[in-house]
């Protein structure tokens, strides 16, 4: 569905997005990845399960929520892709971590 | 001015006045529910949804019963209210527990859990102090700093906002009136013949309730009434939604229905003031990790501050005016959990027209030196 403008920096960074490798522009973000990975859905709403790609990529929406190296329900927009980076949707809540 | 004539005037849209707009409405009288709107202190729209009974009352056993009694038409109230509004309130009422960091604090518990039944006399109280041990087996994740638990059977939780809009919701389906920014300004009182403007026209009808929250200190005497109520801060703290893994609510800590968690709620006298403070929010989310570590790896995703509708002696006022019959008002700090019995058994006594004896209590005569003496 999205594509990097034509101008764009190369793609140099791979990540993993759901377990796939996906390479991506120096600079962008963990929800350019995921939009650029082509997943039809990145995140389900905790309460009625709706699928949610990144919207806003600015920091207000919150449907960017993805499980980043391991943590859950962070805002893919805001974080800078780095090499490797494992980055992978959120599907509903998120655990509490009860011992 | 254009002037209307009602059945009852209700001043006040928030949960005690929508309670009781309801439950006259339901009674058949036609009812009008004035609310100030967003400028106005609101703490229906900022508590912290706890349905609740075990902190409830010491030295008031009056009080003990009417909370008790409200915890016991929740059910009934909620039913009615998913059914004519297919709005559902949340409410669970698995029981609840107050947590005890330290033995010192278990011990204190004990010793109030033990009055509160004696108090309770015939009604009795079934209540369990918990030593930490089997507390950690009853609740996931309880911290190895938890002294102990008192728990009672009768404890539970709602959504305020979902209360909030379901009794809006079910009072204007049954053909109530609610008028929002509509401020009450000036008034006349006569024996059931009362009179207000608000939002530019006059409104008429023998009864009046005064359900303005902190509004009613300024209000009440108007009417020959006294509602002395002061605000009392409180701080909550909310963290992004988690999958379900407390049982049960307690005095600080709830999940709500979709998964946040609710941490609360401090007690502060800072006035009219609706900021909130670093240290007061550092206390919230210590007391709450200290009592669920893994609480420390949530996000927290919201915080806000709201002012309690508080007497001096921290009960609530019922009354009705002796200079002006078919005048009455309502004040609390717990109008979640008293949402019941205001719908079910204090709207009723005012469309009968006067509160009945077991509601004497409630006075504000109470704070009169001279009617105490
Ligand atoms: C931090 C916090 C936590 C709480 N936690 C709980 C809890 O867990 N469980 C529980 O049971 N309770 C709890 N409470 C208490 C509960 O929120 C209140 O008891 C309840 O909301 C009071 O409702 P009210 O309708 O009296 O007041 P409000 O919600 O303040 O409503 C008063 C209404 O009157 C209107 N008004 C004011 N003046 C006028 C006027 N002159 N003319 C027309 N309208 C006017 C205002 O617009 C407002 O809508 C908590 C409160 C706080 C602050
Ligand atoms: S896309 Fe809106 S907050 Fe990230």
């Amino acid at each position: 569905m999205f594509a990097t403008r034509p101008e764009i920096r190369p793609a140099t960074v791979e990540v993993l997005v759901d377990g796939q490798p996906c390479r991506v522009p120096e600079g962008a973000s963990a929800a350019a990845a995921l939009l650029l990975a082509g997943l039809p859905a990145s995140r389900e709403t905790p309460v009625s399960g709706a699928p949610r790609l990144p919207y806003c990529m600015m920091g207000v929406c919150f449907d960017c929520l993805a499980k980043i190296d391991g943590v859950a329900n962070r805002q893919a927009c805001m974080v800078t892709v780095r090499p490797g980076m494992r980055i992978a949707p959120q599907r509903g809540a998120r655990m509490a971590g009860v011992a | 001015m254009n002037s209307e004539n009602h059945d009852a005037l209700v001043v006040g849209g928030g949960l005690v006045g929508a309670a009781i707009a309801y439950g006259l409405q339901r009674q058949g009288l036609r009812t009008l529910l004035l609310d100030e709107g967003d400028v106005a202190f609101r703490a229906s729209r900022g508590n912290f949804g706890l349905v609740w009974v075990q902190s409830k009352g010491l030295g008031a056993p009056h009080y003990q019963r009417w909370t008790r009694g409200s915890a016991e038409e929740w059910p009934s109230l909620a039913a009615e209210l998913q059914e004519r509004t297919g709005i559902g309130t949340g409410l669970h009422q698995p029981g609840g527990v107050h947590i005890c960091l330290s033995g010192e604090e278990f011990e204190k518990r004990g010793d109030y859990m033990a009055r509160l039944q004696r108090e309770a006399g015939n009604l009795g109280m079934e209540y369990r102090m918990i030593p930490g041990a089997e507390a950690r087996d009853m609740l996931p994740g309880l911290g190895p700093k938890v002294a102990g638990v008192s728990w009672t059977p009768y404890d539970g939780h709602a959504s305020p906002l979902y209360l909030l809009r379901a009794l809006h919701t079910a009072f204007t389906g049954l053909g109530g009136r609610y008028q929002p920014n509509a401020r009450v300004e000036r008034s006349t009182a006569a024996p059931q013949d009362f009179s207000v403007e608000a939002g530019g026209i006059r409104h008429r009808a023998p009864r009046v309730v005064l359900a303005a929250g902190l509004g009613n200190a300024d209000l009440a005497p108007r009417f020959g009434l006294s509602a002395p109520v002061r605000p009392e801060r409180g701080q909550i703290l909310v963290t992004e939604r988690a999958r379900q893994v407390l049982p049960m609510p307690t005095t600080t800590i709830r999940q709500t229905e979709e998964g946040s968690l609710m941490l609360g709620d401090s007690k502060e006298d800072a006035g009219f003031d609706l900021g909130q403070n670093p240290e007061i929010m550092r206390q919230i989310a210590r007391r709450a990790v200290l009592s669920f570590p893994w609480i420390a790896e949530l996000n927290l995703v919201r915080a806000w501050s709201a002012l309690r509708v508080m007497a001096p002696d921290g009960l609530p006022i019922y009354d009705q005016s002796e200079r002006f019959p078919g005048a009455f008002t309502a004040n609390c700090h717990s109008g979640v959990t008293l949402a019941g019995t205001h719908a079910n058994r204090l709207a009723p006594m005012i469309a009968a027209g006067a509160l009945e004896p077991e509601m004497a209590p409630f006075t504000a005569r109470r704070f009169d030196v001279r009617h105490a003496a």
